[in-house]
């Protein structure tokens, strides 16, 4: 009864496995779907021009050249750290100070840009704008800004959507990304 | 003398016999995780960065869409291109691609095609402005600017 028992020779077996792992880290991209997302308005042709008369008060300008120099409110600016504090205070003005916002849903932020900006600038302002209303949201929802945002990417469960629609109330999310003006390419 | 001399019995082997185990552990992790990349990107490709970001869950409805120079600027010119799978496209030809794209998704979910621009930072607006345009009239407007995040100023 004494049998051999056939077997398979398995000490190359961790070198494949290297050799595949090898393979495998190298070709490897993590897929990046992470970004500012925005919508886009209605096409041009399908809304009529309205000749809605937006108040001054109730508009926040931020304008970017050709050449990446800053314009907030008509002020020329270097020092971007206080925007996002302003702009807070600017939506959730509620008529308080007269140069500034009636109350939220009125409140624009109206960002323009040259043909000329690069795109890194235009980022940098857009992530300020954004984390603007971002930390507003957050703040009415109870939750810290990261978790809003989490939130606010998967609405597909019902505590999320709870507090998507607890910090949204009442104040929609008026960034205005207008045409580019024409002096660099 | 002696003292020099004497022999541990201590064994002083690594254990390797688990080493098949943890490499197939990292394998199968890094099979799972990869992403076949069919498209082979010709634009120069630096993303910016951002802190304010947000995932895209459904996978299915995104599409990307590439900005920045050539990567072989003897061919193709210094100027910026859009890059659309594996062809680079004119921004009039843009609201066709849309359309195939949507052609590709369930009729339900259409509307929410959404378009990823992963584009260089050191494209111009001018160019993605003629994009967006594009986007509005082909009715594809749920927009994401590709960025990494800045984990600097992430508090």
């Amino acid at each position: 009864m004494a049998r051999t028992t056939p077997e398979i020779p398995n000490a190359s077996m961790a070198d494949i496995a290297f050799l595949l792992l090898t393979f495998f880290l190298v070709t490897t991209t993590m897929p990046n779907n992470r970004g500012l997302s925005i919508a886009l308005p209605p096409p041009p042709e399908a809304t009529p021009p309205e000749d809605v008369k937006i108040q001054e008060r109730n508009m926040f300008k931020i304008q970017l050249n050709s050449s990446d120099a800053l314009l907030v409110e008509g002020e020329p600016r270097e020092d971007i750290r206080n925007l996002k504090d302003e702009i807070k205070a600017f939506v959730l003005n509620n008529g308080r100070d007269p140069a500034s916002s009636d109350n939220p849903e009125k409140a624009i932020v109206s960002f323009k840009t040259d043909r000329g900006t690069s795109h890194k600038r235009f980022i940098e302002l857009l992530d300020i704008i954004q984390a603007a209303y971002y930390d507003i949201y957050a703040e009415q929802a109870g939750v810290s800004n990261a978790k809003f945002r989490e939130a606010a990417s998967d609405l597909s469960s019902t505590e999320n959507k709870e507090i998507y629609n607890r910090g949204r109330a009442g104040i929609p999310l008026n960034i205005s990304i207008a045409d580019p003006t024409k002096v660099g390419n | 003398m002696s003292k020099f001399k004497k022999k541990t019995n201590v064994k002083q082997d690594i254990p390797t016999s688990s080493m098949p185990d943890v490499v197939f552990m990292l394998l199968f992790f890094f099979m799972v995780t990869t992403e076949l990349r069919k498209t082979s990107i010709e634009v120069k490709q630096q993303i910016p960065k951002a802190t304010q970001l947000r995932k895209l869950m459904r996978k299915t409805l995104v599409t990307n869409l590439y900005i920045g120079e050539p990567n072989k600027p003897a061919q193709y010119g210094k100027e910026p291109k859009i890059q659309a799978d594996d062809v680079f496209i004119d921004t009039k030809d843009i609201i066709r691609w849309v359309n195939e794209q949507k052609s590709k998704l369930d009729e339900v979910e259409r509307d929410q095609l959404t378009v990823a621009l992963k584009v260089d930072k050191d494209a111009k607006r001018g160019i993605i402005s003629d994009v967006e345009s594009e986007l509005r009239k082909a009715n594809a407007r749920k927009l994401l600017y590709s960025t990494l995040e800045d984990k600097d100023k992430n508090q």
